[in-house]
């Protein structure tokens, strides 16, 4: 029985290529955080992660940065959800996410969900750091538990900051062992999937989104900054993947 | 009847007479009274006696927060920017006596946005007979009660009805349907309030809201001087 | 300076506007998720460790002297949702009044100035406690506090609840409180050093999604 768990990290570098297009001189990672290169349209270049094993599993340290240089466009998407699984080695999980944006670059950045199976322990944190003139759409779902199984313990920490100045930080907590309340009807009153859609456009400083109600569990609010957060909770994972779906189709239409 | 202090840089002193920029503020006139009895009513028929020569707003305190202060913007008896809701949590007393934080910042708001102000006027929601207003937010109050609400209502007595600076008899025109005894009713309210003054009104009167506005106009020269 | 101001600070009759604002109650009644007692509990549970930590963790920090507009701009960013904001600033300037009438003080003079249209609620208390004498354990109980008993209060009128029912939620919840405040004032420490990302960010969802919900009714009871 091991007492320590994996290590994988994976690192990708998006380059404007000087012809209108987007390079990639930096695509790196195994084992579970596995990064491919797929068809790309336009300027904007699309990597996807293909883990190839399930995890991370109790005691694993996954990182993956990901730096926007200026002028590039990166799009990332995950083959499937993530799972996160008991392990033998005990204790948390942790999985770090930093991504990069300069001026002028966007990223998409919008994985498949996080599944929290019974029994598991992980730590997410997620943190983007963009220049004033960087866009952003972010995406993270996370999914309490497989089909009718009773979650583990997940905390999801997201942080966005836009030229040094942070716009959100949110810690979600859910599961056994978790503060109280979690399950509540101040949290989740026992819905299964919450999730978040984060979108920064430079335009939003002059601009500012409107705050629009999608129903009583789910709202687009501009936050204080140049970025507006579509913030849901669903009953399951394809609801909520319908709500945000629409929610950034509404934000596309009506994009300055 | 109000406190009169002198200004030293931002204090917290809510009955201070003046406004940040050292300027007299304006007056501040509570409207109270049970559910009914016609405050808003009243508070139109002022507004549009009052507003061609003085710069007035209005501030409601409702139990469901924004009621009074559409039928006023319906009426359309002040431009909506003089008129400003502040939502009570259910207690519209609350708001108007024990916490009156939420009313000073909405009265000094309106002073800031469209001011100068020579009057706010502050309705409370319809509450009951013991609701009066702190001296903290408001530097008069009036109390208004009406015919059909109980020829007794005078009798009875109450913080409202005994101490209000102007007491409001409404709705004078209802009394022979509802059988009540005007006379009774002011000799009861003279007994009540040692010589503080009664009004006995019918807004569809011919008069309306005059004996009203007229104290009202008193208190302004006196505030004014 | 007197431990005894805590209790004139924690008061429910402050005068800071307070007793117009469910803390999220009204909007969770009305969707059905608070029917009883219990579900109050669960409520007050879940905003305790969500929004009542930030609260705490930002109220403290404000006692150790870090930069209010730090502290205010760390508020901004763990409060999504534009009402919640709102209501926190609308708060912060009503708090300050009956601040500085009871503890003046240039710090509070400053925050006003420096605030005009209000700070977040949780800082104005911090720097209220610390005009007052006060530690930052007491901010935090304060802050904590204010976090389930402003719901219970408003949950007694909005449900017609008794009143000792709600009252026994919110000693049941004592000794999680106790928790909430140590935590609090443990990543307020911490903020001296490493700065306002230390603070807690713990978050409800539902507590900021209903806000907007609850915010754009044409008629309610409760300003949030």
């Amino acid at each position: 029985m091991t007492t320590t768990g994996v290590r994988a990290d994976a690192r990708i570098v998006a380059r404007a290529d000087g012809r209108g297009g987007t390079a990639l001189p930096v695509l790196d990672g195994e084992g579970p955080l596995a990064l491919r290169r797929i068809r790309s349209s336009g300027a904007e270049t699309r990597v996807m992660v293909v883990g190839a094993m399930s995890g991370p599993l109790g005691g694993d340290r996954f990182a993956l940065t990901a730096r926007v240089e200026r002028g590039a466009r990166l799009h990332v998407g995950s083959a499937a959800a993530t799972l996160a699984l008991p392990g033998q080695a005990h204790g948390e999980a942790r999985y770090d996410v930093r991504l990069d944006v300069a001026d002028d670059a966007e990223l998409h950045w919008l994985p498949e969900q996080l599944i929290s199976a019974h029994g598991s322990d992980l730590y997410v944190t997620t943190r983007a750091e963009l220049a004033a003139g960087a866009r952003l759409v972010l995406r993270e779902e996370q999914v309490l538990g497989r089909a009718g199984e009773e979650p583990g313990r997940l905390t999801s920490r997201l942080t966005v900051r836009v030229a040094g100045r942070t716009v959100l930080d949110q810690e979600l907590s859910y599961g056994p062992g978790a503060p109280g309340g979690w399950d509540g009807p101040a949290v989740l009153a026992g819905c299964r999937a919450v999730g978040q859609l984060v979108v920064v456009r430079p335009e939003f400083a002059d601009h500012p989104a409107e705050a629009r109600v999608l129903g009583e569990c789910a709202a687009l609010i501009p936050l204080a900054g140049p970025a507006v957060l579509v913030s849901a909770v669903a009953p399951d994972a394809l609801q909520l993947r319908r709500l945000l779906d629409e929610s950034l189709a509404g934000l596309t239409r009506t994009a300055p | 009847m109000h406190l009169d202090h002198t200004h030293d840089g931002p204090t917290a002193v809510s009955a201070d007479a003046h406004r940040r920029d050292g300027s007299r503020r304006a007056l501040r006139i509570g409207l109270g009274g049970p559910v009914g009895s016609g405050k808003t009513a009243t508070v139109a028929a002022l507004c549009r006696a009052l507003r061609d020569e003085l710069s007035l707003a209005v501030v409601t305190n409702d139990i469901y927060t924004r009621e009074d202060a559409e039928f006023l913007l319906r009426e359309a008896v002040l431009p909506p920017e003089r008129i400003t809701a502040v939502e009570t949590g259910a207690c519209p007393h609350t708001a108007i006596r024990d916490d009156i934080s939420a009313n000073l910042e909405a009265v000094e708001d309106l002073e800031d946005a469209v001011g100068p102000l020579d009057l706010i006027l502050v309705e409370s929601g319809g509450d009951n007979l013991t609701a009066t207003f702190s001296k903290g937010l408001v530097d008069a109050q009036i109390f208004v009660i009406d015919v059909a609400g109980g020829d007794d209502i005078p009798r009875k007595g109450g913080p409202g009805v005994t101490t209000a600076d102007l007491l409001v008899v409404n709705k004078t025109d209802l009394a022979p349907y509802v059988g009540s005894d005007l006379a009774r009713m002011a000799a009861d309210a003279r007994t009540q309030r040692a010589g503080l003054p009664v009004v006995f009104q019918s807004l569809r009167g011919e008069t309306g809201v005059a004996d009203v506005a007229a104290w009202l106009r008193e208190r302004l020269v006196a505030w004014s001087a | 300076m007197s431990r005894a101001a805590l209790l004139v600070l924690a008061d429910g009759r402050f005068p800071a506007g307070g007793h117009a604002h469910s803390g999220g109650a009204e909007a969770a009644v009305k969707a059905g998720r608070i029917t009883s007692a219990a579900g109050l509990e669960d409520f007050c549970r879940g905003r305790l460790h969500t929004a009542g930590l930030v609260a705490g963790a930002l109220a403290a920090a404000a006692v150790l002297g870090v930069d209010p507009r730090q502290l205010d701009a760390a508020a901004d960013a763990r409060t999504p949702s534009p009402a919640l904001r709102s209501a926190a600033r609308r708060l912060g300037r009503q708090l300050l009044r009956a601040a500085r009438a009871a503890w003046p003080s240039p710090e509070l003079d400053a925050l006003g100035v420096q605030f005009p249209k209000g700070a977040h609620q949780p800082v104005v208390l911090g720097v209220a406690a610390r005009s007052a004498g006060l530690a930052p354990e007491d901010a935090a109980y304060c802050a904590a506090y204010e976090s389930v008993s402003g719901p219970a209060t408003a949950t007694v009128r909005l449900l017609s609840l008794d009143p000792f029912d709600a009252t026994g939620v919110l000693a049941r919840l004592a000794p999680e409180l106790d928790r909430v405040a140590d935590r609090a004032v443990a990543a307020a420490r911490r903020a001296l050093d490493e700065g306002v990302d230390a603070l807690p960010a713990a978050s409800g969802p539902l507590l900021e999604v209903a806000a907007e919900w609850h915010a754009a009714w044409p008629v309610r009871l409760f300003a949030s």
